[in-house]
């Protein structure tokens, strides 16, 4: 498996150890490509898209003109898995003219919306699929607002969806890279119902 | 780290979320600006955050006088013209002025060697606040006792306002080799290390092990143009932090992209090359060597 981390701005290395982690836990090879310029993501088999500052993110994959081929990869089925800024590009619409969502998803999202970094945090969070709750780390996170019909609600923060899946489309408010945690990694790419709670703490 | 069923309930202002902030930053440009307008056209050429203060490192090597945190109404002025996080400078040892930028809502605070020192002796005690915390190093061992105050990132302490990027490079490459030398250690070398060159024993060995800084590592002072940048990033930063070298341009907007674009293709000439003809003239800047032993602010809080 080709393994394609945005790698534009934000938490690419943590993503990328975080895949091979996961890939590791259903014994698949997997090689990480980092992606910075156009060209590369029509090779991979998955990608991620990191955490980081949207703003920065979005201008810099239509500079590049990687905003295309991420549009392309998830018309033609293949899996991607957004996390915090991630999921704001992933996003219909970010109601924010400083950001040039990609429309991967069909929700709506709220920047910031947990107030500043003193009030960012680390909470368990129960997410469908899983049976132990998840080490979720929010850091400035968004909040999807609206959801689509076809989009699933995959975990929720007080009532508002802060993981969800449409499609080969998987998006988190949280960022599940920060911890050794691959269960969110796992779900996204390979089937569920094996996802494997790690044993061995190694980041 | 805990097993995810041992979290508890909600926690603020753990490591992982003051570690996580920073590790957000990478790969990216935190510009200085002193009002809400500088902010604007930085947050407009893809900077990743801002860092508010006073005036930038230029203008107060000029003015002279006691340097000090932002004005707060600036500061708010700032946070409430950009989405992206705005960070602030408050000089080292001055706890209360780190609590007033915390309180203020500044997302992280840099105790920063560019003001006046408040206290000769001592850094804030930064595991005790929420806010994460960012802190200048000329080296390993000034690092690591900064990450042990509980410092969530670090930045090289290049001369600030000269736009003469030597400094900044010659505190990266002392970082690295010793990084390098550590890691060529054995358990009770690296012990002796620690003792000799006054570093914390567990991060020696943290770092030793991990082969780099256990936070993320940024590059700032002197950073004037995207080459200056890209050479930052050539040698292994996470990220830049760029002060008086936008504002101080002939065209910020264009020298603020173009510093976001190197940063991103640090590695491909052909692209700097047209990214570096985008860009304007850079700050005029001041020689490293031209400046007296006594006005260098880099020994400031070692």
């Amino acid at each position: 498996m080709i393994a394609g981390v945005i790698a534009v701005q934000g938490d690419v290395s943590e993503h990328a150890a975080a895949i091979r982690r996961a890939a590791a836990a259903h014994d698949a090879d997997c090689e990480v490509r980092e992606i910075r310029t156009s060209g590369i993501v029509p090779d991979c088999d998955v990608l991620l898209m990191p955490g980081g500052e949207s703003t920065t993110i979005s201008r810099l994959l239509a500079d590049e003109g990687i905003d295309d081929e991420i549009r392309a990869h998830v018309e033609a089925g293949n899996p991607i898995l957004a996390t915090c800024a991630g999921l704001i590009v992933a996003a219909r619409d970010a109601k924010d003219d400083r950001v040039s969502t990609l429309g991967l998803l069909d929700v709506t999202v709220d920047r910031n919306a947990f107030g500043r970094q003193k009030d960012s945090f680390e909470a368990p969070l129960d997410i469908e699929g899983l049976d132990e709750p998840f080490p979720a780390v929010f850091i400035r996170a968004p909040l999807i607002d609206t959801v689509g019909d076809d989009v699933e609600v995959l975990a929720d923060w007080e009532g508002n969806p802060v993981g969800v899946r449409q499609g080969p489309v998987v998006a988190s408010s949280f960022h599940p890279e920060l911890t050794p945690d691959t269960r969110l990694h796992q779900l996204a790419f390979f089937d569920e119902t094996e996802a494997v709670v790690p044993t061995e703490v190694d980041g | 780290m805990s097993e995810p069923t041992d979290l508890g309930t909600l926690r603020r202002g753990t490591e992982l979320v003051k570690r996580g902030f920073a590790q957000m930053q990478k790969g990216g440009v935190i510009m200085d600006v002193v009002n809400a307008e500088q902010a604007r056209i930085a947050e407009d050429a893809g900077a990743v955050a801002v860092m508010a203060l006073e005036a930038v490192p230029a203008d107060i090597r000029k003015r002279g006088g006691v340097a000090r945190m932002p004005d707060p109404s600036k500061v708010s002025e700032i946070i409430d013209e950009v989405s992206i996080p705005v960070m602030g400078k408050s000089r080292i040892g001055h706890h209360t002025e780190a609590q007033i930028l915390e309180a203020l809502g500044v997302d992280m605070i840099d105790e920063s060697e560019v003001l006046t020192p408040a206290d000769d002796e001592y850094h804030i005690d930064k595991s005790e606040f929420t806010s994460p915390f960012v802190c200048g190093a000329r080296n390993l061992p000034e690092a690591l006792r900064r990450i042990h105050e509980g410092a969530a990132m670090i930045r090289t302490k290049g001369e600030a306002g000269t736009g003469d990027v030597n400094q900044a490079v010659q505190h990266q490459r002392t970082m690295m080799n010793q990084i390098r030398t550590i890691e060529g250690l054995d358990h009770e070398e690296r012990e002796k290390w620690a003792r000799e060159h006054g570093a914390p024993r567990e991060l020696v060995h943290e770092a030793a092990e991990m082969g780099r800084l256990p936070v993320v590592n940024f590059a700032a002072g002197g950073i004037a143009t995207p080459a200056d940048a890209a050479l930052m990033m050539h040698h292994d930063c996470d990220g830049i932090f760029v002060g008086s070298g936008i504002f101080g341009a002939e065209d910020p907007e264009a020298m603020g992209e173009s510093i976001v674009e190197a940063v991103n293709n640090w590695d491909d000439p052909d692209r700097l090359a047209e990214i570096a003809t985008e860009a304007g003239s850079g700050m005029k800047g001041q020689s490293n060597d031209s400046i007296p032993d006594e006005e260098r602010l880099q020994g400031r809080g070692v």
